[in-house]
């Protein structure tokens, strides 16, 4: 992500919506990463490379959700110099769930809730300086929430 | 815009976990509605929080996050009194912000 163009757009939001909604924000949002239907390929479109797999990275996700449509996760990422988290559902129709970009006071950790397609893993991507990590954690869907 | 989000932002040890619950339907554009007709996609796709302006935390979103949107994440060096505010904008140009002040716990 272009983060300088990110905050300037964000900083002059109101403006740019003005004056041309869809394009100021197509600028920022990496749409084709959010729109491949292959996890691969979204991970290729945000440049990670040679994920290294890592046990300091937390995902705590039930292990069987009732119904998809509303998944609670909480990820934690122990490792030092943690920049970026990213999620990403496997079997869901557009993979890439969501990119979080931390500051140096921002702890890198948080809660949010996902959609689920089907029965899934669960994959987080860390970006710590140049290098990434990864952990997955399978989910177990009952109900599909994708609708 | 008020009714857009619920926040809240308490110091706990050291940290100060703010959560946000924000409300938007969070469409995927592949459902249909009762006359089988699909639902325009209409989802939040960027996020950003700041720090007494500072901005702390940006986030890109797809369709993939639940609908109402639920977040929480933790700042450093913030004490009571200091305001956490977040801002979101969606893909058809809708935004909202919100703003809030530290508490104790």
């Amino acid at each position: 992500m272009q983060r300088r163009n990110f905050l300037k757009l964000i900083l002059g939001a109101t403006t740019a919506l003005l004056l041309e909604p869809l394009n100021a924000l197509a600028a920022l949002w990496s749409k084709p990463a959010f729109e491949t239907t292959k996890i691969k390929e979204a991970t290729q479109l945000l440049e990670i490379h040679d994920e290294i797999s890592s046990t300091d990275i937390q995902i705590i996700a039930p292990d069987r959700a009732e119904n998809g449509a509303v998944v609670q996760v909480e990820i934690k990422s122990n490792l030092a110099n943690t920049e970026a988290i990213y999620i990403l559902v496997e079997k869901n129709p557009t993979p890439l769930i969501a990119h979080f970009v931390f500051s140096a006071d921002t702890e890198p950790s948080l809660v949010t809730r996902i959609k689920m397609a089907e029965t899934s893993d669960i994959k987080v991507v860390v970006k710590a300086g140049t290098q990434f990590f990864t952990r997955s954690k399978n989910v177990i869907v009952l109900e599909n929430g994708c609708g | 815009m008020g009714d857009n989000m619920k926040m809240r932002a308490q110091l706990k040890g050291g940290l100060v976990e703010v959560k946000v619950l924000m409300s938007h339907p969070m469409e995927t554009g592949r459902k249909k509605d009762d006359f089988g007709q699909l639902i325009p996609a209409h989802f939040v796709q960027l996020v950003t929080a700041t720090l007494n302006g500072k901005t702390v935390l940006e986030a890109q979103w797809g369709t993939g996050i639940a609908k109402n949107p639920y977040l929480t994440f933790r700042l450093k060096g913030a004490k009571v009194g200091d305001i956490v505010a977040v801002t979101w904008l969606d893909n058809v140009g809708a935004s909202a912000t919100q703003d809030i002040a530290v508490t104790a716990a």
